[in-house]
């Protein structure tokens, strides 16, 4: 249990590392909202000051109803003059109201504004990000940056600063008019203010405290039982249902006492805070009633009352600071996560050399053109004489003592060294872990070599554009992934611009036509969550359609071992075939009968190639292909 | 208890009630405390009210005194009584949402596979978790808030009427009035909100999508592609929001202005009758009404909040009770006590099976008889039911019709525990957990000594890997074993398999990820080590079943051949069929 609390803290720590370097990062993501920002705030006091204000105006009135009562002035004065304080109280809460809103209007615009950006950013950096990240994590680890991390987020620019500055401004607000009405009274409110801010800082720290121990007692017990349910049938199985229940029951308990805690300490700073607040209230109330009585208060009781009504006021604002605190301290910690991901080295591309379409001129040379001609050519910009020379696309590739490693010191390629002549078909054979798939990874360089060099006609690879070098080849990796959207549009996956009967044509070569011209709406049939309503050779077919439609010169194929019905198989087999025709393929193989016709077998293992040649040459040679080949080994 | 029906999932409160059990008092005391919190802060205006009067404008000390120390004495009275409401809402919430998760997760250990089927393992996950959290606020609010608000505003607005009726009529008028709109609101809001949140599920998929195809995307040089489809999609997301927001943006000021007007109008016509003295208001009598007005208009926010809560909360409740209704398929009702498994004959006699979830047999009248002892093949493409039918032999599910019988016995007649006991099966889809590699493989037998579970990993071809560890069997797995290879999970599940000395072995496709040559010495090794043993292999590859004792090819539900890897290669096509496309020839078995 112990090395997954660890992680656990590690990816959902609670508490930001730098909390003001993140919040400023943050609020440059809000720049072009600036003013925005600056109206709101300036409504925002005028909201605030609307309440000062009408307090200054329900002080009036008072003076007036308390004027008439101690007979100072007469029936009809006091009415006009009560109507007029009245209504312009009733002005200046409007005005107060509009500020409200047209605050919260503006603020509305900046949080989700400012959350599309946030999102986007998040996401484009994601593209760009290299395998090795995605590698690294789970899917579930950086899906929280956009869920739960950015919800924090959402919770705290569109609720909780608003909140904090608000509550300050009321605060800052309700001091100064106290000041104003009697300066005495407002020293008894500061003694009380001093017990109420220190209940805010006793509660709301222990409660803190205790918000972080409820929070990794949450992840602990989430964590068990979404292991404990998604593994129920292997529970059952073992019958270990007694004892999977005894491990929660502890978690359980364990995770109940840190809720209690942690919810005491939240709840009950609401009637902690009121009734202080009431106390407060009365403190203020008999204290300035003797000052009244000792005449040291000038404006009697309606001041009295107004400052009582404003006293009132304080409380509210400190336990909205206090609850505020523990979310937007959640939320500059998931902050501090997203900035992580988008300051995280993109995919580099040292690339300068380009495929182009070619076409030959008059002369017979080779240059460029916009169209698509079939042909390509390499397009190689010298800087030191300021030329462009184009070199024919042939399809060779070539190996040169490449050695790699995922994590230093684990050597995965040890001096790989081989050959691919254009148009030839390269099956690579060996056990799981041997290497095949990383050769292919190293190929279009979702990964960069550690040693040695590939060479694509003769280029070096890493001198070749990223983006150009993956179009030049189309993969078909053994795990099919499909996106939401037609039938048609994944096909035309590679390639947009394909017209309707280029899409059927790539279906048809790839034997996927008849199964789609059999689903409900053919080619215009929406695919939901990663083709989840096609059967898994029907997801294959289609992987092979949308490579037969990029129509690359080089393919590297990975076949998948997972098993579909005869029928299919050879289906799949047979547009597989159609599609690996003319061009340059690499090949990870798991049937036999796909490496008995490769121009080439390198057989794989512990990261060298321990044998190579064709079917017949590796036959005759009598080795591991041989055994392999005769059944004695078999491939996986 | 009642039950409110709600399509054909209801909330069974009898049920969740029950759950309550340990923390009955807490739960009793948090609203007395609360009502007794109210009362107080109900009874400070009015005496407020009385200390203006009687004190200040009648220049009475003592009054000021006298009234003062009441209030004193309230204020405190309703500070300790709120926060003792607090504590005792808190220990009683907490201890509900454990009691609520422990039956969940007791009910669904007690789950068998179809009942697992019906929800699916995610959803049970959501349940016990986002669903306990909305149940367990809502119940926090329960004892607590909706006993507060309710009557906070009903003794407020009976303090006002006493006070001055005519006043007091305002909010009498205004409550109605606000409670519609809030009304209204919300039933717009509500779609709003709704398809927000739908926005929301979908650009979250999105992501998904992404991190799942991320080779594909970069393979395609997609990556453009992908982050403008994305950009509309949170602009949607952005959209939605706004609007759904805007109400409230719209609401919150209303709501503010109404609280002052309300004050406004109170002084107004509180003054107005003082100083045309057409009723006995004074001065104290207004100072209360100011603080009654800001009392009764939060505490119908309050109702309102306490409204939308129990209607997020009521489909959580629903969710919730649905599991807990639930009853296991698989029980012991039929079965003897103390019966133990014999020998590991397995008979199916005449055997229909259907999943619940479909609507047609997946097995249409098996019958079949495996002796003890023998090494068994299933071979057959998917969809031909390989897979449900070993599943009925541990009773993972029950037959429909026919019987299952192991040792003789129909498996109905064992306690489940001891048939399982018996019956080791290494699941197509199998689970590592969180801990050591010694901790997984004691799951087979809890008193393992190290030697045995070395000599099980030996069979399972699992040894070599786990010596090159450098904490050898104290190595530790990750959730899921994400730290090891899928060959090297699947030979610890048959490790681990191996560990209980079953009487019946099943092999459900789990040496699928290892390489053919493992595949056989794992073969070779539980033919010594276990003879026996009943040994039940599914698989793809012919390869690991053609040396079987016999061989069973089944398509679509039925046994449609059987018999050694030579017989069948000439008398069924099917097989043929595979074996031609595996290479595989009539004679290889003698390779």
């Amino acid at each position: 249990m112990k090395r997954a609390e660890k992680n656990n803290a590690a990816h959902r720590s609670v508490r930001p590392e730098k909390p003001l370097k993140t919040f400023i990062e943050i609020l440059r993501f809000m720049k072009k909202y600036a003013w925005h920002i600056v109206f709101a705030i300036l409504a925002g006091i005028v909201n605030v000051g609307s309440m000062l204000v009408g307090n200054m105006f329900l002080r009036e009135s008072l003076s007036v109803i308390e004027t008439f009562v101690g007979g100072g002035a007469g029936a009809e004065e006091s009415m006009a003059l009560l109507m007029q304080n009245t209504g312009i109280m009733l002005a200046v809460y409007f005005a107060g109201a509009a500020g409200g809103f047209v605050s919260m209007r503006l603020l509305l615009t900046v949080s989700t504004g400012t959350l599309y950006s946030v999102r986007t950013k998040m996401f484009e950096k994601m593209e760009r990000l290299p395998i090795s990240y995605f590698d690294k994590r789970t899917h579930g680890e950086i899906m929280s940056r956009y869920t739960t991390d950015t919800d924090a987020l959402r919770e705290m620019i569109s609720n909780g600063i608003p909140n904090i500055v608000s509550s300050v401004l009321t605060i800052i607000g309700v001091f100064v008019l106290m000041m104003v009405y009697s300066p005495l009274l407002t020293v008894f409110v500061i003694v009380m203010l001093a017990v109420m801010i220190a209940a805010v800082a006793i509660i709301g720290g222990k409660g803190g405290k205790y918000f972080i121990l409820q929070q990794a007692g949450i992840a602990r017990a989430n964590g068990y039982i979404e292991e404990y349910v998604e593994g129920q049938k292997v529970v059952q199985v073992f019958c270990h249902e007694e004892k999977t229940k005894a491990g929660f029951k502890t978690i359980n308990d364990d995770l109940c006492r840190q809720e209690t805690s942690a919810q005491t300490f939240a709840q009950i700073l609401m009637p902690v805070m009121g009734n202080l607040s009431y106390i407060n209230y009365v403190v203020t109330a008999i204290a300035g009633a003797l000052l009244i009585a000792s005449g040291h208060l000038e404006g009697g009781a309606p001041l009295l009352i107004a400052f009582l009504t404003l006293s009132r006021q304080f409380s509210m604002p400190l336990t909205q600071i206090s609850q505020q605190f523990n979310g937007v301290m959640t939320a500059l910690a998931g902050a501090e996560r997203i900035l992580k991901l988008m300051s995280e080295p993109e995919e580099e591309d040292g690339g300068y050399v380009t495929l182009v379409n070619a076409t030959e001129d008059e002369n017979g040379n080779i240059c460029e053109s916009k169209e698509r001609t079939g042909k390509w050519a390499w397009k190689h910009y010298h800087r030191m004489t300021d030329t462009t020379t184009y070199a024919p696309w042939r399809g060779e590739v070539e190996f040169e003592n490449v050695s790699f490693e995922y994590e230093p010191g684990k050597p995965v390629l040890r001096n790989v060294s081989f050959t691919a002549r254009p148009g030839t078909k390269v099956a690579l054979v060996g056990s799981t872990g041997a290497g095949k798939t990383t050769i292919t990874n190293l190929l279009n360089r979702f990964y960069d070599i550690t040693e040695g060099k590939i060479r694509y006609d003769g280029i070096n690879i890493q001198k070749i554009k990223k983006d150009d070098l993956r179009r030049s080849m189309a993969m078909v990796l053994q795990d099919v992934h499909l996106f939401t959207g037609t039938v048609g549009d994944n096909i035309r996956y590679g390639r947009e611009d394909l017209s309707e009967e280029e899409t059927v044509a790539a279906a048809r070569l790839a034997n996927a036509d008849s199964f789609i011209e059999r689903l409900e709406h053919g080619y215009d049939t929406e695919l939901t969550a990663d083709g989840v309503n096609l059967s898994q050779g029907q997801r294959q077919l289609l992987s092979i359609a949308r490579a037969a439609a990029a129509d690359p010169p080089v393919l590297v194929l990975d076949e998948a071992t997972s098993s579909v019905d005869t029928r299919t198989e050879a289906l799949i087999e047979q547009g597989m075939d159609r599609l690996m025709k003319g061009r340059t393929v690499f090949i990870i193989a798991h049937r036999l009968s796909t490496v008995r016709n490769a121009d080439c077998i390198l057989v794989i293992e512990g990261g060298r190639i321990i044998e190579r040649g064709s079917h017949d040459e590796l036959i005759a040679m009598g080795g591991r292909y041989y055994k392999l080949y005769t059944g004695a080994f078999e491939l996986d | 208890m009642r039950k409110r029906p709600a399509g054909n999932r209801s909330i069974d409160l009898g049920l969740l009630a029950k759950n309550v059990k340990g923390y009955v008092l807490p739960s009793l005391l948090a609203p007395v405390f609360v009502i007794i919190e109210v009362v107080m802060e109900v009874l400070i205006p009015r005496e407020m009210g009385r200390l203006v009067d009687n004190g200040i404008a009648a220049g009475d000390m003592d009054a000021v005194w006298t009234h003062g120390g009441i209030m004193l004495a309230y204020a405190f009275l309703a500070l300790v009584a709120g926060a003792l409401s607090a504590r005792f809402a808190s220990v009683a919430s907490m201890g509900f949402a454990k009691n609520l998760r422990s039956a969940m997760f007791d009910k669904i250990q007690s789950f068998s596979f179809a009942n697992v089927d019906k929800f699916s393992t995610g959803s049970l996950v959501t349940r016990m978790t986002t669903d306990v959290t909305f149940i367990r606020n809502a119940y926090a609010m329960c004892i607590r808030v909706a006993f507060r608000a309710p009557i906070m505003f009903a003794t407020s607005i009976a303090m006002t009427l006493s006070i001055n009726a005519e006043i007091g009529m305002i909010f009498v008028i205004v409550a109605p009035v606000l409670a519609a709109a809030f009304v209204g609101v919300g039933a717009v809001a509500f779609p709003l909100f709704r398809k927000m949140f739908r926005l929301f599920d979908k650009m979250n998929s999105a992501v998904q999508e992404n991190l799942i195809g991320i080779r594909v995307v970069k393979a395609f040089v997609k990556e453009d592609h992908e982050t403008e489809k994305f950009r509309k999609t949170a602009e949607n997301v952005r959209t939605a929001q706004v609007k759904a927001e805007r109400l409230l943006v719209y609401g919150q000021p209303l709501m503010q202005f109404i609280m002052f007007a309300c004050m406004v109008a109170v002084v107004y016509i509180g003054g107005s009758e003082i100083i045309s003295a057409t009723s006995p208001m004074t001065i104290g009598d207004l100072t209360s009404f100011i603080s009654y007005v800001n009392q009764i208009l939060m505490s119908l926010l309050m109702v309102a909040m306490i409204f939308v809560n129990l209607v997020i909360s009521s489909a959580s409740a629903a969710r919730v009770s649905e599991v807990l209704k639930e009853t296991p398929s698989i029980n012991d009702s039929m079965a003897e006590k103390g019966l133990e498994v014999e020998n590991g004959s397995v008979e199916f006699e005449n055997v229909s099976f259907k999943y619940p979830s479909s609507s047609e047999e997946t097995i249409k009248d098996l019958s079949l008889k495996i002796e003890a002892g023998s090494v068994v093949g299933v071979i057959g493409g998917t969809g031909s039911a390989k897979s449900t039918l070993v599943q009925l032999i541990p009773r993972l599910y029950d037959v429909n019709s026919g019987a299952v019988k192991v040792g003789g016995v129909n498996v109905m007649e064992y306690p489940v525990a001891n048939l399982r006991a018996s019956v080791a099966m290494v699941l197509q889809k199998n689970v590592l957990f969180s801990g050591s590699i010694r901790e997984n493989l004691k799951w087979g037998d809890e008193n393992a000594t190290d030697e045995e579970i070395m000599s099980a990993a030996r069979a399972a071809d699992a040894e070599e890997f786990i010596d090159r560890f450098p904490e050898g069997l104290d190595t530790y797995l990750d959730q899921g074993g994400v730290n090891l290879s899928g060959g090297q999970k699947q030979r610890l599940c048959i490790a681990r398999a191996l560990l209980k000395k079953p009487k019946i072995m099943i092999l459900d496709d789990s040496t699928s990820a290892v390489d053919t040559a493992t595949d056989q010495r794992i073969r070779a090794a539980l033919k010594e080590r276990f003879a026996g043993m009943t040994v039940i292999i599914i698989a793809q590859r012919v390869s690991s079943v053609m040396d079987a004792d016999e061989i069973i090819v089944m398509d679509d539900g039925a046994v449609v051949a059987r018999g050694t890897h030579r017989e069948l290669y000439y008398g069924s096509e099917i097989y043929r069929e595979v074996c031609i496309s595996q290479h595989k020839g009539a004679d290889d078995e003698t390779r």
